[in-house]
C-alpha cells in the first residue's frame, strides 16, 4: 500500500471510531435507549395469539395507569387496523412508559416528533418511555405495513 | 509498468451461444425494470397525494404496486444483471468460456421464478411487500418463485466457481486475474448471505403457505430475512464495484492504482455479512448489547466503501489530469463526460456519497429512533440502489448492449441527457423523502389515502418526491428508448471485447498477497462471523415460537 492509501485508511478508521464514541455517549450517558428484550406472550396449546394477549397481564386491562407522581404506564395493543386504546390523555411533563404488543401481524408504533419508535411483533412485548413536556395532540402511527388499510391505523396521545 | 486485470488481453473466446444467454439474462432484468419503473412513478406521485393506482390496469391497491416495485427492481432486475454481467466478467477475466448448460439453467430458473412471483403478485395474492414479513401470507407461487430466483444465482455461482477452478488447474501457482477474482467474490459473498432467506422461504414460509403447518414464528422469519436482507444490498452494489474498479479507469483513460487494495475491499465485505440486525434496532426481543455490537460492525462496512472512494477517485484523477485537467478540481471537469457510460457512472458515484452518508445515519443505533420506518429510509436507498446501482447499470448498458447487439450506441447525446435527468430526479426525490422522514412521514404508507390530518411539512416533502420521481421516470423512459433504438435502428459495428483496465501496482506472486486468493480461510472466517452474531440469537430464540396464524387481508 502506498503512503496516501494508508493515511486515508487511518483517517477513515479514526472518523468512524469517533462517531461510534459519540453514539455510545448519547446512548449510555444521556439515556437515549433503543427498545430491548421486554418479555414475550406465552400462547398455550389450543389458544389463539389474540386470546393469549387478552389474558396476559397487563394486556388483560389495556389503558393508562398512574405509577407515581408524573409517571404513567400506557398498556396498548395493535390489531389491524387500530390501536387499543385509541387515545391516551396525560398532563404535560409526564413520563409515559408504553408497553405494547400485537394480536395479529407486525405493526409499527411511532409518534412523530418524539423518540417513541418501535416495532410490535406478534408474541413479543415492546417497551419504551418518553417524557411529554409540550402540550398538544400527538399522532401515534403504525409505520409497518400491516395489510389493506394500514394507512388508517393511528391513535392519539393528548398532552394537556 | 502495468498489469492488465484479465489473463489474456489479445482475444476473448466467448462462444456466441454463451453471449446470447448472458444477453437474455440481462434483458430479462431490464424488462423487469420497465414494470418496476412504471410502478415507481405511481408510488412517488402517491407521496404528492395523487392516487394513480385506480388507473393502473389490474392494480388493486397501493401495496400491490409497492410489492411489484420492490420485487421487480430490487430482486429480479438486480439478480438478472448480476447473473449476466458477472458471468461475462468472469469469462473475460479468465479468458475462457463458461459452462453453457449452467448458463441456460440459471436463465431458466430466473425466468420461471420471475413468472411465478408475477402471477402471485398480479393476481393480488402476494401484496406482502418486498420484505414479506410473516404472518402476512402470500400464495405458494410467490415463495416458490423467490426460491427459484435465488436458485438461479446459486447456479451462476456453480458456473463461476467451476470455471475459476478449471483455470486454476490449468495455471498452477498463478494469481487469479483481478477481474475474475472480484467477480468470484461477488458470488462467494452472496452465497453465504443468502442462507438466511433460503432457510426462511424454504424452511418456514413455503410449507406454511401450502398449509402443511398452521402457525409461524414472525420474529424468526424477520430475523432470517434480515440476515440476507442487509447483505443483499452489497450483492446489488458489488457488480457495480466491478465496473468502477476494473472498467471505469480504462474508460477515462487511466489505470487502477493497486491490485491488492481492490482484493482487500472485496474480502472485507465477506467478513461483515451478519449486520442485518441493524434493521431491527427498534425491535423487541433483542438486547441493546447485541444491537450496539451490530452498529459497530455496520460502521466497519464504511472502511471498504471509503477505500473504494479513494481508489476510484484516484483513478479518475489520473485520467482527468492526463486529459489536461489542472488544479485541485480541474481534473474532475476534464473527465470524458461526453461518454454516456462514464457520465452515468460518475453521477452514480456522486449519488453514492450521499447514499453512504445517509446509510451511516440509519446504522447509528439510537439515531434509528428518529428515522426507523420513516420516508428517510427510502430517501437513503434510492440514492444507493436507486442511483448508485441503477444509474451504473444504465452506464454499463451503454457499452454492454452495443457489445451484445454488435451495433453502435444510438443517440449518445440523448443518453447523456438521460443520465443527468435521472440523477437530478433522484436528488429531488431523496431530498423530499429525507425531509419528510425527519418530519415523521412514514414509509410504506399510502399517504394519498391516510385518514388523519397531514402536517404541512409532509406536503412540501411529498411534492418534491412526486416531482423527483416523475423526473426519474422520464430518465428511465429515455434509457429504454436509447436501448430500443440501438437494438433495432443503429449501424452494425464489430465490437469484439469489453472495456478492462490495468493496475499500476499489479498482484505479487510472493509475500502476503497470495493469501488473499486462499478462499478457504476467508470463507471459514465469514461463516464464523455469521455464527458469532446469529448463534446466540438462535440459541436464545429457538425452538420456533409458532404463535401466528396466516393473515391475508390485503
Amino acid at each position: 500500500m502506498e503512503a496516501y492509501e494508508k493515511l486515508f485508511l487511518w483517517f477513515s478508521i479514526a472518523l468512524l471510531a469517533l462517531l461510534l464514541v459519540a453514539l455510545a455517549y448519547t446512548s449510555f450517558a444521556m439515556h437515549v435507549h433503543v427498545p430491548g428484550d421486554a418479555g414475550m406472550i406465552m400462547v398455550k396449546p389450543g389458544q389463539t395469539l389474540a386470546g393469549a394477549v387478552l389474558t396476559t397481564p397487563p394486556f388483560d386491562h389495556p389503558g393508562l395507569r398512574q405509577l407515581g407522581p408524573g409517571r404513567y404506564e400506557a398498556v396498548m395493543f395493535g390489531q389491524a387496523w387500530s390501536f387499543y386504546p385509541r387515545e391516551i390523555d396525560v398532563p404535560a411533563g409526564s413520563e409515559v412508559t408504553f408497553r405494547a404488543t400485537s394480536v395479529d401481524v407486525t405493526h409499527g408504533f411511532f409518534i412523530p416528533g418524539t423518540r417513541v419508535n418501535m416495532m410490535l411483533i406478534p408474541g413479543l412485548i415492546s417497551v419504551t418511555s418518553y417524557r411529554f413536556d409540550k402540550p398538544g395532540t400527538y399522532l401515534l402511527l403504525c409505520h409497518e405495513y400491516c395489510g389493506l388499510l394500514h394507512h388508517t391505523m393511528n391513535a392519539q396521545v393528548v398532552v394537556k | 509498468m502495468s498489469t492488465p486485470v484479465v489473463y489474456r488481453t489479445d482475444e476473448f473466446p466467448l462462444p456466441d451461444s454463451q453471449r446470447n444467454l448472458i444477453r437474455w439474462t440481462v434483458y430479462l432484468g431490464f424488462a423487469a425494470l420497465t414494470v418496476g419503473v412504471a410502478q415507481g412513478l405511481a408510488q412517488a406521485l402517491n407521496y404528492a397525494r395523487i392516487d394513480l393506482f385506480h388507473y393502473y390496469p389490474g392494480m388493486r391497491s397501493y401495496y400491490e404496486g409497492l410489492t411489484v416495485h420492490g420485487v421487480f427492481n430490487a430482486i429480479v432486475l438486480t439478480f438478472a444483471f448480476a447473473n449476466g454481467f458477472i458471468a461475462l466478467t468472469t469469462a473475460r477475466g479468465l479468458g475462457r468460456p463458461l459452462n453453457g448448460a449452467l448458463l441456460m439453467a440459471s436463465l431458466g430458473a430466473l425466468a420461471l421464478g420471475s413468472a411465478l412471483v408475477s402471477i402471485a403478485m398480479f393476481s393480488g395474492h402476494a401484496s406482502v411487500l418486498y420484505t414479506f414479513y410473516p404472518p402476512l401470507q402470500a400464495s405458494p407461487a410467490f415463495y416458490l418463485g423467490l426460491a427459484l430466483i435465488v436458485i438461479s444465482t446459486w447456479i451462476t455461482s456453480i458456473n463461476i466457481f467451476l470455471t475459476v477452478a478449471r483455470w486454476r488447474r490449468e495455471h498452477p501457482g498463478a494469481r487469479i486475474p483481478l477481474l475474475a477474482y472480484m467477480s468470484m467474490m461477488v458470488y462467494v459473498f452472496w452465497d453465504i448471505s443468502s442462507i438466511g432467506v433460503a432457510a426462511e422461504v424454504v424452511g418456514m414460509l413455503l410449507p406454511w403457505s401450502l398449509g402443511w403447518s398452521a402457525a409461524t414464528d414472525p420474529m424468526l422469519g424477520r430475523s432470517l430475512f434480515w440476515l440476507t436482507g442487509h447483505p443483499i444490498v452489497y450483492f446489488w452494489l458489488l457488480p457495480v464495484y466491478v465496473s468502477w474498479y476494473a472498467m471505469i479507469p480504462r474508460q477515462v483513460g487511466s489505470v487502477l492504482f493497486s491490485d491488492s487494495v481492490a482484493r482487500i475491499v472485496f474480502l472485507m465485505f465477506l467478513l461483515i455479512i451478519p449486520i442485518g440486525f441493524h434493521h431491527q434496532f427498534v425491535d423487541p426481543g433483542l438486547s441493546p448489547g447485541l444491537k450496539f455490537m451490530v452498529a459497530v460492525m455496520t460502521f466497519v462496512v464504511f472502511i471498504p466503501s471509503l477505500l473504494t472512494a479513494f481508489s476510484v477517485m484516484y483513478s479518475l484523477e489520473i485520467g482527468g489530469r492526463r486529459a489536461g485537467g489542472r488544479g485541485l478540481l480541474g481534473w474532475f471537469f476534464a473527465l470524458p463526460w461526453s461518454d454516456p457510460s462514464v457520465c452515468a457512472q460518475i453521477l452514480a458515484m456522486l449519488a453514492f456519497l450521499l447514499g453512504g452518508i445517509t446509510g451511516l445515519m440509519n446504522a447509528s443505533y439510537e439515531m434509528n429512533l428518529e428515522i426507523h420506518n420513516t420516508a428517510f429510509v427510502p430517501g437513503h436507498f434510492h440514492m444507493t440502489v436507486g442511483a448508485a446501482v441503477a444509474l451504473s447499470y444504465m452506464g454499463i448498458a451503454y457499452w454492454l448492449v452495443p457489445y451484445f447487439e454488435q451495433k453502435r450506441l444510438w443517440g449518445a447525446r440523448l443518453a447523456r441527457w438521460q443520465a443527468w435527468i435521472y440523477f437530478v430526479g433522484v436528488l429531488i426525490f431523496a431530498r423530499g423523502m429525507i425531509s419528510g422522514g425527519l418530519a415523521g412521514m412514514p414509509r410504506r404508507t399510502a399517504i394519498a389515502l391516510v385518514s388523519y390530518p397531514i402536517p404541512e411539512s409532509w406536503k412540501l416533502a411529498g411534492i418534491l418526491v412526486g416531482v423527483g420521481g416523475a423526473l426519474m421516470s422520464v430518465g428511465a423512459v429515455l434509457f429504454f428508448f436509447v436501448l430500443f433504438m440501438t437494438t433495432f435502428f443503429s449501424e452494425p459495428a464489430a465490437i469484439t471485447d469489453i472495456p478492462f483496465t490495468s493496475t499500476y501496482v499489479g498482484p505479487a506472486l510472493e509475500g502476503w498477497q497470495p493469501r488473499l486468493d486462499r478462499l478457504r480461510i476467508w470463507i471459514g472466517l465469514a461463516i464464523l462471523m455469521v455464527a458469532i452474531v446469529y448463534g446466540p440469537f438462535l440459541v436464545h430464540h429457538l425452538p420456533p415460537r409458532v404463535v401466528s396464524m396466516p393473515f391475508r387481508a390485503y
